[in-house]
């Protein structure tokens, strides 16, 4: 039996999220006694580099076939490794690709899926998992009954742990269907964080008045190596892309640190942002409902306090 | 073309979320019921839009509930919907609720299936994807765009950090959510054809879904915020770095 890892690359990296899964699967299998493996589809670089997180053995399929996602074509290869390595428990990151292929695979195995877990399941008594529901407003704990579960992991939800050693990559033999879907094209914000795993994320608000006024934020946010993020309005009114729209109708974030600058805090907005560990509020409104969200804060006017805020950063830095 | 809209009913964004029971059921006193917000601003207005621009289209809404989901049923006909398919049945998991669809789905030749990205009160983004495995189509999820090309689909999609382009024959079942279409809102005469469009209501199929929520918590309160005058940026600056030890 065995704990099987989806791991995950982008232009042969290979993603913090999947550095994560691979710690939460790793813990999994020393929980339960089993041994946690990983599964590759692709090349991406320093894959026995990954016996550092504490997995041993990592199976790779490599086929021109698996150069354009389908996931349909992907969900019939993990079918394949996990009848043979006969895994009980699959882990994926909760991210575009883990989303794809997670519920299809968890049908084909019969597997009851948990989706955006936020915890180590607890298996005392059956496997139990803690996941976010309401979209950050609350969490359940969610029990599988099947006999295969399938995990979607979210991101910056479990810590990245070290342990030392290397796996052992060994090719995998699998009948790889030729794909449907074509990739015609693609724009990556490549060189920038990713929003969804970015640890720091500044984000502005219609407080801010208009598009020609995100240098200061751009310039904030490149001095803290954050990703940028905004409120609904601001995509709405194409002032931002609307991949940057975060809240409860957008993306739904978990950074260690989320400066909210001009942004009131609604309800919605919330919903994407209050899973963040510490939230930065600069409002020039005392009674701005961000504030009782909020670990520190600034009244203030934000076209004051952030250019301040970037020289401060760099003065700290500099020390 | 034949389009099969799925769409869910979730709690109005506003809702207070509190739960009864000894915290195994969410408390729906008081609550108002929308169409889940990525059903109906991305994935069913982008099907009227679809319509509208080659009215040989039906689009069919299935909605898999008890008789409460009759209200958002009808909103999605007002919208432009053509006929709903009710699904009788308490919607269990994603598991269940993908079998279902994908039950009523098999007996028509839909070339186009659409669900919403997620639904805003169980998050799980499931269905589209299980639905994609029972009929054994490809799947797009997290779609952005989506243009018809003859009998070819060219869909954007999101990816890690950025967006791809993809092209797939038809049918498929496509995840919506931002950019797809603009929100729209029902007129009189919409509201006024949808009480006479039909509205079927079929059994369910026997399955056993394969998880179950146990208990549902909330998370911690915030101790409160630690204000910082606005001429001491400085201030926040080293808080962030000696405090919180976040930069
Ligand atoms: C169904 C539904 C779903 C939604 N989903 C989302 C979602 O996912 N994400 C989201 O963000 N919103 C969402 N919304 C919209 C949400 O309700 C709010 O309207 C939105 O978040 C407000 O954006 P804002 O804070 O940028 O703008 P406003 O509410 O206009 O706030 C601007 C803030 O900037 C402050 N300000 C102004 N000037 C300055 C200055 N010079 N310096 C400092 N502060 C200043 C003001 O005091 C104010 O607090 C949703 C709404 C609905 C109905
Ligand atoms: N009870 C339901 N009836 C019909 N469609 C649903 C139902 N629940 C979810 N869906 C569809 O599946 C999508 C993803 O839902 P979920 O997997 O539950 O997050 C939703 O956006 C809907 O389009």
């Amino acid at each position: 039996m065995s704990i099987l890892i989806f791991i995950d690359h982008i232009d042969g990296h290979i993603k913090k999220a999947s550095l994560e899964a691979i710690s939460y699967g790793v813990a999994i299998a020393a929980q339960s006694g089993d041994t946690a493996e990983g599964i590759v589809l692709g090349s991406p670089e320093d894959l026995a580099g990954l016996g550092k997180y504490g997995l041993k053995k990592i199976h790779q399929v490599q086929s021109d076939h698996l150069k354009s996602f389908d996931s349909q074509v992907y969900t019939k290869v993990l079918g394949q490794v996990v009848e043979q390595t006969r895994a009980t428990t699959i882990i994926f990151s909760n991210n575009a690709i883990g989303k794809s292929i997670a519920p299809r695979l968890a049908v084909r195995l019969k597997a009851g899926l948990i989706s955006g877990a936020v915890a180590l399941p607890d298996t005392s008594d059956g496997f139990l998992v803690k996941k976010n529901v309401f979209s950050g407003k609350a969490f359940a704990n969610v029990s599988v009954t099947s006999a295969i579960k399938v995990v979607l992991l979210n991101l910056n939800a479990y810590a990245i742990k070290e342990t030392g050693g290397i796996a052992e990559v060994v090719p995998f033999n699998a009948t790889v269907e030729t794909p449907k879907i074509t990739v015609t094209g693609s724009t990556k914000t490549s060189g920038k964080v990713s929003l969804a795993e970015a640890d720091v994320v500044v984000s502005a608000g219609r407080g801010l008045k208009g598009p020609e006024n995100w240098q200061m934020v751009e310039n904030l946010a490149s001095e803290l190596d954050a990703a940028l993020a905004c409120s609904r309005p601001v995509a709405d009114a194409h002032w931002r892309p609307h991949t940057e729209h975060v809240g409860q109708t957008g993306v739904a974030i978990a950074p260690n640190l989320y400066i909210a600058v001009g942004i009131s805090g609604a309800i919605q907005h919330l919903a994407g942002v209050n899973r963040s560990k510490v939230i930065v509020v600069i409002n020039k409104d005392a009674e701005a409902p961000f504030f009782k969200a909020a670990d520190y804060g600034i009244v203030g006017d934000a076209f004051e306090i952030v250019p301040k805020m970037v020289e401060a950063v760099k003065k700290m830095k500099g020390k | 073309m034949k389009i099969l809209v799925c769409i869910s009913k979730t709690p109005d964004t506003t809702a207070k979320i509190a739960f009864t029971d000894n915290n195994t059921k969410f408390a729906e006193a008081g609550v108002q019921w929308i169409i889940n917000p990525y059903d109906e601003w991305y994935a069913l207005v982008r099907a009227i839009e679809l319509k509208e621009a080659d009215t040989a289209t039906t689009i069919h809404i299935i909605s898999v509930g008890s008789a409460d989901v009759e209200p958002i049923i009808r909103k999605a006909l007002a919208l432009g919907g053509d006929e709903a398919i009710r699904v009788n049945a308490n919607p269990a998991d994603s598991y269940f609720v993908a079998a279902q669809i994908a039950e009523v789905a098999r007996q028509d030749a839909y070339d186009l299936i659409f669900t919403g990205k997620e639904t805003i009160d169980y998050n799980n983004g499931a269905v589209g994807g299980m639905l994609a495995e029972m009929l054994d189509l490809p799947y797009i999820a997290l779609a952005t765009n989506f243009k018809m090309n003859g009998g070819n689909v060219t869909v954007k999609r999101e990816i890690e950090g950025g967006e791809e382009t993809v092209e797939v024959a038809l049918p498929v079942v496509v995840s919506c959510q931002k950019g797809m279409a603009e929100a729209r809102i029902p007129n009189m005469r919409g509201i006024m054809a949808a009480r006479t469009k039909p509205l079927k209501v079929v059994e369910p199929v026997p399955v056993e879904s394969l998880t179950k929520i146990a208990a549902f918590g909330l998370p911690p309160a915030k101790a409160g915020v630690k204000l910082v005058s606005a001429d001491n940026v400085e201030e926040l600056v080293r808080l962030l770095h000696e405090e919180a030890r976040v930069i």
